[in-house]
């Protein structure tokens, strides 16, 4: 999984930019409730396999301009996006260790934290209604992880060969 | 730990002020984006629009010229009204309100977040669109810009659960508010008692109250009255007319805020301005 320094640096960010589109992707109203936090689960994809150069700044600046992108107050992204991406850092060594199942709950664990924070976050700016569908694009966020990850580990690799 | 504190901090400055310099800069990033993720639509509609058949161009020439003279022929008693109007307000010793100037947007199909009704057009701060102007369509009002950058601005629609827009009953004059409920096809009308003179079918106008919306444009029409006994307000539903959910141009408005003076001297002198013209002609 460890892959050289030769993996770009615009890899990174091509890869995140496009699930950055995604996040804003027109979709039908049901789907839109669906629509997980593909930034944050790129975001973990490389803080997993390059530690050592995606990191916490990475993820602020990318929550930054979710924020902007999202029309959010700045900063709640930005903040979710470093704490969790700080607690991969954290842990990655023993991530990497894990069976894919537990990963899977981790992350399932991580898509929860953030989508809470943002909870508390927008609950400063006004109080906000909790609606169960919240909540939905943690499931849905847990269960593409596995596609996620096979899909961007044949990026880097495929880069890596060539 | 530094990320936290910075996040934080904007939070904060955020929380007390959300319109700065900062947004607009992230924006002019972050735009670009918006712009691509809506290229594949348009590009699709563009081309649908290419390859209309001849026959198809033909019959909606005939339809929009017809139409054209349905409206001519309406306006034409328009100057004469409006005149009259701002007499009769004279009179009333009442300000009139000149009209509007319109900015034609196009709409991006960008999803912002949901349970939001939030829409992002074309246009923004360089064309001068500030927020809480008012925007409407061919059938009525649509929503108020909620935040303007640099070349785009989001828009609020009507039916988002935390708009609401100042109404009066067409027929009678009853004013009241309208709040969205979240979905594209309902407002509510929580304010209204049991026995208010409302029914299904009446038109719902701007008021003008509040200051935001310029007063007389259509914005929704009246489809439930319910009275419950053990309730003190009724409840009342009604559908919006502009199309919320069909139409991608949209008209982002400035109105004059300055109004005519009371005094009928302005309408003297502006005939006598008028004729002073028709003399030079």
């Amino acid at each position: 999984m460890r892959l050289n320094n030769q993996v770009g640096f615009f890899q990174v960010i091509l890869t995140l930019v496009f699930t950055m589109c995604l996040r804003v992707v027109p979709l039908s109203e049901e789907m839109a409730l669906l629509n997980p936090d593909w930034v944050l689960l790129v975001l973990i994809y490389w803080v997993l396999s390059l530690p050592d150069r995606v990191g916490i700044f990475y993820a602020w600046t990318f929550g930054l301009l979710t924020d902007e992108l999202t029309g959010r107050l700045l900063g709640q992204y930005a903040l979710a996006y470093s704490l969790i991406v700080y607690l991969c850092l954290k842990f990655h060594n023993r991530l990497r260790q894990f069976p894919f199942f537990q990963q899977g709950l981790f992350i399932f664990f991580c898509l929860l934290l953030s989508q809470l924070l943002l909870f508390f976050t927008k609950n400063l700016q006004h109080p906000a209604q909790l609606h169960a569908s919240f909540w939905l694009p943690v499931f849905t966020g847990t269960l593409c992880w596995p596609f996620v990850y096979s899909l961007m580990r044949f990026i880097s690799f495929f880069r890596f060969i060539k | 730990m530094v990320a936290v504190i910075a996040s934080t901090i904007l939070l904060v400055t955020e929380y007390r002020s959300s319109q700065n310099k900062v947004h607009s800069t992230i924006s002019v990033l972050v735009d670009p984006l918006k712009y691509l993720v809506d290229l594949p639509t348009s590009l699709f509609e563009h081309a649908a629009r290419s390859v209309i058949s001849y026959r198809a161009l033909k019959l909606e020439n005939e339809r929009l010229r017809e139409e054209q003279v349905i409206h001519q022929t309406r306006l034409l008693k328009f100057d004469a009204l409006e005149k009259e109007n701002i007499r009769l307000r004279a009179l009333l010793e009442n300000s009139f309100k000149l009209g509007e100037q319109v900015l034609v947007a196009e709409l991006l199909s960008v999803n912002m977040a949901p349970y939001e009704h939030i829409v992002v057009v074309n246009k923004g701060t360089r064309f001068g669109v500030h927020p809480q102007q008012p925007v409407l369509d061919a059938n009525g009002v649509v929503g108020q810009v909620f935040r303007a950058l640099p070349f785009t601005s989001e828009i609020m629609l009507i039916t988002d659960p935390n708009h609401a827009i100042p109404v009066q009953v067409n027929r009678n004059g009853l004013l009241t508010i309208a709040m969205g409920s979240g979905q594209l096809n309902r407002l509510i009308l929580p304010f209204l008692p049991s026995n208010a003179d409302i029914r299904p079918g009446d038109l719902l106008i701007t008021s003008g109250l509040g200051g935001t919306f310029p007063q007389g444009y259509p914005v929704a029409i009246v489809d439930e009255f319910t009275t419950q006994p053990d309730k003190a307000f009724a409840t009342i539903t009604a559908t919006p007319k502009a199309l919320l959910d069909r139409n991608r141009e949209l008209m982002i408005v400035w109105s004059q805020s300055a109004p005519v003076p009371l005094i009928t001297k302005s309408i003297t002198d502006k005939e006598d301005k008028k004729d002073n013209t028709d003399e030079v002609k």
